[in-house]
């Protein structure tokens, strides 16, 4: 296992290094001197030539990128324009109120989709099936931050029964806190619940028809046993590696849950720093995303590689 | 009448046996039947009888839907029917605009790649990775950003971040393509690269890519409403679905209809495209032939 995570790292750090070309290329496609922007009101030609010295600006633009990788490695995405803290400091700052949200979300969507999957692979071709896949098709149809307006207009406004904004630390009150968090938390879980569901529907009926299945239910297994601890345990291999690489998705509809429920989260921070054209913060996101993102996939890889002992000897 | 029930079965032409097994798809019907609606009145816009999209009424500010206005008015008293309406061909034509974006940058890239393999291969193989790494929103965040916000630059950000699924696709079908008799021997008669292409590799490669496109205008018509609801999509006081529901979200208490008509708009196209997705999969999937 060590060296196929090492060799999966080592794959890693090329693809790691064209996103860094691309999100600081990225910045340099801008129109407007960076400078300009910087100095805000000041046109003082010194003052100009000071920040361009300041920032290296006057340097061969792949020297530039060097710079900017060398101090991304050391853990320094550059400072926020808005803010003026380290972006990464921003980033670690805010990830945690996410993290809780994404936890929340993923829990939602596995104990919806999961079930429903099994059921519906079980129940192939009867109404139960039907509807599981209207309800799954229309899960993935129906814009969240759509359904986040809408339950705030009758779970919050109509109803008054949870609050329709604000964040509350799960450590300061736990209670609150979930109380705060349980309405994106299903609004972002909804979309996730119809994939893991439809994935989960999918190796649900190829194993229903391997002939382990057929073997368990010949040996006279209760079919509780034969489709919870046969069928489903094997079928468990892809729905891990989907929940891993539901990962993108789920920092995506962050960014809108967290904007509708004024969640004070990665997602939120993304929206303001675009908004404020604070490109090191943008930048700084799309990279450390990537790399989580790449981090997760590797994760599905070592994971599908532990439930499947047939992988562990390639 | 025996005679002609008992003559042997013509086999179908592929292209009629996909059509016969989607016309007795009821999903794929119903997604069409939506697609279609909505295209039509995109279309239709300028000529139905409603009101101007910009048009405002002062006297009919934020009024519930009634015989004047069926979905109700706006917070500047403008038709939510008539901004619906006009809407549609914001939100359709960012979802085929972008879609096509990504259609014919990710195409010869990935054609390229599975044809020539080697280095051409390893670089846009790299390339798609590192792009497919960064999640689909938050790149077409991040490039909207970076572009400014415009409903042309959205169609651009969302067509390059759907661009590297478009360039693996191609290349995988591209070099099972490759291995099948008739590619071998139109290369040994001597034709040239692209007039193999052309002729066998492209017509070959498309049914996947014609499934993949629709089921990703899907994804692009929420991600454009994503962008407008964001503000980086269609500016005001042109109509989008996304920008309205953008509006629509501070006047929840006083105009719910505002937000009500928008959502069910998206999600009622988006319902189409992905029922005409999963059934033209199912209808081209040589497994079942």
């Amino acid at each position: 296992m060590f060296g196929f995570l090492a060799r999966r790292i080592l794959i890693a750090i090329p693809t790691i290094l064209l996103i860094s070309i691309f999100v600081f290329t990225l910045q340099k496609l801008l129109p407007g001197d960076p400078v300009l922007a910087m100095a805000g009101e000041e046109r003082d030609p010194e003052v100009l030539e000071f920040l361009r010295a300041k920032y290296r600006l006057n340097d061969p633009i792949h020297m530039q990128y060097f710079y900017w990788i060398g101090g991304a490695l050391q853990g320094d995405l550059g400072i926020s324009l808005r803010t003026q803290q380290p972006v990464l400091a921003l980033i670690g700052e805010k990830l945690p109120v996410t993290i809780q949200l994404a936890v929340m979300a993923l829990s939602i969507a596995l104990v919806i989709g999961v079930p429903a999957g099994v059921i519906s692979a079980y129940r192939k071709g009867t109404w139960v099936d039907w509807l599981a896949n209207v309800v799954a098709l229309s899960g993935l149809s129906i814009p969240n931050f759509w359904l986040g307006i809408m339950l705030i207009l009758l779970v919050s406004v109509k109803w008054g029964l949870l609050p329709a904004s604000g964040y509350v630390p799960l450590s300061e009150d736990p209670l609150q806190s979930l109380q705060t968090m349980i309405m994106p938390a299903f609004v972002l879980g909804t979309g996730l619940a119809a994939t893991l569901m439809r994935h989960t529907r999918s190796a649900m009926l190829g194993v229903l028809k391997s002939d382990y299945v057929r073997t368990a239910r010949a040996k006279g297994l209760g079919e509780r046993v034969v489709v919870v601890k046969h069928a489903l345990r094997n079928a468990l291999v892809p729905i891990v590696t989907v929940t891993t690489l539901l990962f993108g998705e789920l920092l995506a509809g962050a960014v809108l849950t967290e904007q509708i429920f004024t969640i004070p989260g990665f997602g939120k921070l993304v929206v303001d720093a675009v908004f404020n054209r604070d490109y090191a913060v943008v930048q700084g996101i799309v990279l450390c995303t990537a790399v989580a993102f790449i981090a997760m996939n590797i994760l599905a890889d070592a994971a599908y590689r532990i439930l499947n002992p047939r992988m562990r000897d390639d | 009448m025996t005679a002609v029930t008992d003559a042997p079965a013509v086999p179908q032409r592929p292209r009629s046996r996909v059509w016969t097994k989607l016309r007795a798809n009821p999903s794929a019907l119903l997604g069409a039947v939506l697609v279609i609606f909505f295209v039509v009145v995109a279309i239709l816009a300028p000529l139905l009888p409603i009101p101007g999209p910009l048009e405002t009424d002062w006297l009919a500010v934020r009024k519930p839907p009634s015989a004047a206005h069926p979905f109700g008015t706006d917070e500047i008293g403008r038709d939510v029917l008539s901004r619906m309406v006009w809407g549609a061909q914001a939100s359709l034509l960012a979802g085929v605009v972008s879609v096509l974006i990504a259609l014919a940058l990710g195409i010869p890239l990935g054609v390229a790649a599975g044809y020539a393999r080697g280095w051409t291969d390893a670089v846009i193989s790299r390339v798609t990775e590192a792009l497919l790494a960064a999640p689909f929103l938050i790149l077409a965040i991040a490039l909207a950003a970076f572009l400014g916000p415009s409903l042309t630059n959205a169609m651009i950000a969302i067509g390059l971040s759907a661009m590297p699924v478009f360039i693996r696709l191609a290349r995988g079908q591209t070099m099972t393509v490759m291995t099948e008799d008739y590619v071998e021997s139109a290369r040994a008669i001597g034709l040239s690269h692209l007039a193999i292409i052309w002729r066998y590799i492209l017509p070959n490669i498309f049914p996947p890519l014609l499934v993949q496109a629709t089921l990703t205008v899907a994804t692009a018509i929420i991600a454009e409403a994503s962008l407008s609801f964001l503000g980086l999509g269609q500016q005001p006081p042109s109509p989008s679905w996304g920008s309205m529901l953008n509006i629509a979200k501070n006047f929840l208490e006083q105009a719910p209809w505002m937000a009500m008509w928008p959502g069910i708009a998206i999600f009622l196209v988006v319902l189409g495209f992905n029922l005409l997705g999963d059934g033209l999969r199912d209808a081209l999937d040589p497994r079942d032939h």
